[in-house]
């Protein structure tokens, strides 16, 4: 279906190990999913999931060795991302798709200017001169909502959340289509959270960027996603609108996460913490890796794999119980 | 990152066997190829040292002039030759290892003796103390080693001691600093913090929590400083200040056989090669255990 | 009316830095009722955890009185306050570096309590496997080290060393806050099971204000080292009255979809550093009703309603809203 213009990436069965000299760790297991452009999708999950490893995969960025993509397709934009050659790469990286990490304290580089670090991808990319390039660096510094002035400051002179809307400033510097964001405000404080995941909101409606928000916050999720996939031990478990995938909860481990965040609105209710720990990737059982934690589980789900099955037009589950007649997890409200 | 799933040894009580710090290195150096040769090879020249005065009579084999014997190469009766005095090679390397361990051990020894205790003091206490120490210590360590060894044993005199002393306080400044910056670093711990938290005094906490754990870059320093301290050593008797003759240091050797390099170059060849493979060998084990020691790291 | 167990009196902690004094704590005032959790929030550098370990005095307080059911804990000799760490005790943020890496799951429950000899020599096998259960880790992890476990049994081992003295008070650090939700959630739940269990008094330190709702009886919000309003959490949450209270509620995202679209108040600039502060309102600078009066003098705390405290100069306005 890749005749829809529109369609800025396309994962088809990516799967990622880390291949160690002893075990090999199932990081990413046969994951699908598309992005529209203007379009935001929230990679949710915990720890070890395989959010990131997602995130590095589509930018060709996994550590390799050990990292090894063993199979699947990445199209971003109509590049292959397997296939193309390396200086294709480069070009790609930062002019179509760019990447914002977790720690802004370790993602600048201390002895460059925060305007030089902006301008050096733009010169890569736009072909400007050094002095056009930096100009336009301190555009950019003024459109995250830092004084030009302070271009010319080295990154220890700026707090984290300054700090983080120059990685922003940076991955935007040559406006990709695409923005892998991962756990953006992890590090950052509420009100500067806020401050941030407004200005990706605001850069996004008026670039018209594709945005893949990586978090394990289901509030972050609901604010600024248009689309969710929830993974667990590197499959893709639930995935659907955000109406889809918060109203008409499918899975249990999705229903799980909701039950142990406490609600702000109900400070009595008691959180229902889902038991137990996530399967060791370089050991996952052979059925559904959330078997031992579910409490709706039966005997089919420790030898059988779940496939994602479609619910409605857009929403989709991986969980075998719903193959029985009248099943419904105890969240959400029932697809008519 | 993965979670590493444990497949504990249960005992009776379903309890997983207790494996001490030192067991779980030992189970790691085990897989270092590199360092188990070390260790075995270190192993060996320690035993060589120690049964060397059994094995040999000094006064015949090994400085005993048979001057019918003189520079003969490589034969049968003596595998590594003789020397212009027509003593055996072999039996003077073997016999050297005596000097050459015994000097780099005391030598570190002292060094590490006075190094840690300065460079804790330093670290835990911090302030003004740690600025007299450090200041100290880049004072003494701006001096070049050779030159510092040369004045200590000008100045005292020669003899083995006086050796050992000297390269023993050009050691002292390594030792400062690593155990200064390990014990920084580990002070600031939450786990310290906690340990307050439950009353221990400060003296309990550097045992039992601050010490153990500034443990291993000092034991792999040492093995390094061993290593090292030979090498000096053999310098210092290549330059004839340190052990005297007709002791059989193997940089004396290495000096004595300098004369008869052209003709026979065994005799320089051998003692260099004996200092070769046990600074080699001290190396290797020393990595290995900077590896094993540090628990962080996945087995 | 419950006993008081935990009353601080104009706690305040500088420290000396090479640009000045840094006013980490200043002048904080507040009570905790014995098995009441105070829940403490406020961002990164606001003194909460300074606050913390001031009460417990693993950092020494510059003024300031703290009381632990009456005593002076401020004032005790160190002798003393050796004996009071048994009552006293604290439960960190980082589960990975507040255990000791060479020590093993049992030393590390044990150490507290040879140090205070709580049971005899034979009987502290049994007990540490009793403390285990407690907070759910399995009997045969006694002989394992911290970096062979996951975040969320490292902090089950910190908790389990905590309440080996039976202390009477615990501050909480965020000790949550390094964990995923699911483990999150098991901890809360076990903090709470504890507290009903053996009757504890917690000062509950987070930044996750969601989290603090959930679990505490009263919240204190705290602004560059200073408690800008304190109340009950529900009436917190549904009448805060200080500009920065508000925002920070505002700012927590939601994980609804389709309820009443929220006004979200946006902050102007990032908290300021807190070293030689002049006497205005320290919320001025990014407060949107900031007026002349909060650049003239620093607004005190005062009690608006039983139980509801507030320090802003405009407070007035905003109650009638």
């Amino acid at each position: 279906m890749s005749d829809n213009n529109n369609e800025v990436l396309r994962v088809e069965d990516l799967t990622v190990y880390y291949e160690l000299e002893e075990e090999t760790v199932k990081a990413v297991n046969d994951i699908s999913f598309t992005l529209d452009r203007g379009e935001t999708i929230g990679l949710v999950g915990e720890t070890g999931a395989g959010k990131t490893t997602t995130a590095l995969a589509l930018l060709r960025l996994v550590p390799d060795p050990p990292g090894v993509i063993k199979s699947g397709k990445i199209t971003v934009c109509g590049n292959d991302m397997l296939e193309v050659p390396v200086q294709k790469l480069e070009e790609i990286r930062g002019k179509d798709i760019a990447m914002i990490f977790q720690d802004p304290m370790t993602s600048l580089n201390p002895v460059f200017t925060v305007g030089e670090q902006i301008a050096e991808s733009i010169e890569i990319h736009e072909k400007l001169g050094k002095h056009e390039a930096y100009e336009k660096a301190l555009d950019m510094l003024e459109m995250v909502g830092i004084p030009r002035e302070r271009g010319a400051e080295y990154p220890h002179q700026f707090s984290g959340g300054m700090k983080q809307r120059v990685v922003i400033a940076i991955a935007l510097a040559c406006q990709p289509q695409l923005l892998i964001a991962d756990e953006p405000t992890t590090a950052l404080d509420v009100t500067i959270q806020a401050q941030v995941l407004d200005l990706i909101k605001n850069l996004k409606d008026r670039q018209g960027t594709s945005v893949i928000m990586i978090t394990h916050d289901l509030g972050i999720v609901a604010e600024t996603c248009d689309k969710v996939a929830v993974m667990y031990a590197g499959r893709i478990i639930e995935t659907g609108t955000l109406d889809d995938v918060f109203n008409y909860t499918l899975h249990p481990y999705t229903e799980g996460l909701f039950n142990s965040l406490p609600n702000i609105n109900d400070r009595k209710a008691e959180l229902k913490p889902i038991h137990g720990l996530m399967p060791d990737p370089t050991n996952l059982p052979p059925g559904c890796a959330f078997e031992p934690r579910c409490e709706y589980a039966c005997e089919a789900c420790k030898t059988q794999l779940p496939e994602l099955v479609n619910f409605s037009g857009t929403h989709k589950a991986a969980c075998l119980r719903y193959a029985e007649e009248g099943f419904h997890i105890a969240r959400g409200k029932k697809h008519e | 990152m993965a979670k590493k799933q444990q497949q504990p040894k249960l005992d009776a009580n379903g309890e997983r066997k207790q494996r001490s710090q030192a067991g779980e290195a030992w189970h790691r150096m085990k897989k270092d190829r590199g360092a188990m040769l070390g260790l075995v090879v270190v192993s060996i020249i320690i035993l060589v040292a120690l049964l060397a005065n059994v094995l040999l009579d000094y006064d015949e084999d090994v400085i005993g002039m048979h001057t019918k014997e003189r520079l003969q190469s490589p034969n049968a009766k003596h595998l590594l030759g003789t020397d212009e005095y027509g003593r055996d090679i072999l039996f003077r390397i073997l016999y050297g290892a005596r000097y050459s361990l015994s000097v780099g051990l005391v030598a570190v020894a002292i060094a590490l003796t006075i190094g840690v205790t300065l460079g804790a003091i330093a670290g835990y206490n911090g302030g003004a103390v740690e600025e007299v120490i450090m200041r100290f210590t880049d004072i003494f360590s701006s001096v070049p080693n050779m030159l510092m060894a040369l004045v200590v044993v000008s100045a005292l005199g020669q003899s083995m001691l006086n050796l050992m002393i000297a390269i023993g306080v050009t050691s002292v400044p390594q030792f400062v600093r690593i155990t200064r910056a390990t014990v920084l670093t580990v002070r600031n711990q939450e786990y310290v913090e906690s340990a307050r938290a439950i009353g221990l005094s400060t003296p309990k906490i550097i045992v039992s929590h601050i010490l153990p754990n500034s443990l291993s870059p000092i034991i792999v320093q040492t093995t390094l400083r061993v290593a090292s301290a030979i090498i000096s050593a053999s310098s210092l008797s290549f330059l004839g200040l340190g052990i005297p003759a007709p002791n059989p240091e193997w940089g004396s050797m290495l000096s004595g056989g300098r004369k008869f390099i052209r003709d026979y170059p065994y005799m320089t060849l051998y003692p260099g090669l004996a200092i070769m493979i046990t600074v080699l060998s001290l190396n290797l084990l020393g990595d290995g255990l900077r590896d094993a020691l540090d628990p962080k790291l996945k087995n | 009316m419950s006993k008081t167990m935990i009353e601080v009196q104009n706690l305040t902690k500088y420290f000396k830095t090479p640009k000045g004094m840094l006013h980490a704590v200043d002048g904080v005032n507040f009570t905790i009722d014995e098995g009441k959790t105070l829940g403490v929030v406020g961002e990164s550098g606001c003194g909460k955890s300074t606050t913390g370990r001031c009460i417990l005095r693993l950092i020494e307080p510059t003024d300031g009185k703290v009381f632990f059911e009456g005593q002076d804990v401020t004032a005790m000799s160190s002798r003393q306050l050796h004996d009071m760490r048994q009552k006293m005790q604290i439960i960190f943020q980082d589960p990975f570096s507040s255990l000791d890496p060479r020590k093993t799951v049992a030393q590390t429950i044990q150490e507290p309590m040879i140090e205070f000899k709580i049971v005899p020599k034979d009987q502290l096998h049994a007990k540490t496997r009793e403390l285990m259960d407690m907070v759910g880790l399995a009997g045969r992890l006694i002989n394992t080290y911290p970096h062979e476990l996951d975040g969320g049994r490292r902090q089950r081992i910190g908790v389990a060393r905590a309440i080996s003295l039976n202390p009477k008070f615990i501050v909480c650090d965020e000790p949550v806050s390094a964990l995923d939700v699911s483990i999150q959630a098991q901890i809360l739940n076990l903090l709470k099971e504890l507290q009903r269990d053996l009757g504890l008094t917690y000062m509950f330190i987070t930044h996750d204000l969601s989290v603090v709702n959930h679990f505490s009886d009263d919240i204190a919000v705290m602004y560059l080292g200073q408690l800008v309003e304190k109340a009950p959490a529900e009436e917190l949450f549904a009448n805060p009255i200080h500009p920065y209270t508000q925002a920070l509620l505002s700012a927590i995202p939601i994980p609804e979809v389709g309820g009443p679209k929220r006004e979200r108040i946006l902050l102007k600039g990032e908290i300021t550093s807190p070293v030689n502060l002049p006497d205005e309102c320290r919320f001025a600078k990014r407060c949107n009703y900031s007026c002349e009066a909060c650049r003239q003098s620093d607004p005190k705390l005062v009690e608006i309603v039983p139980g509801h405290f507030v320090a802003c100069h405009r407070m007035n306005e905003f109650i009638n809203h």
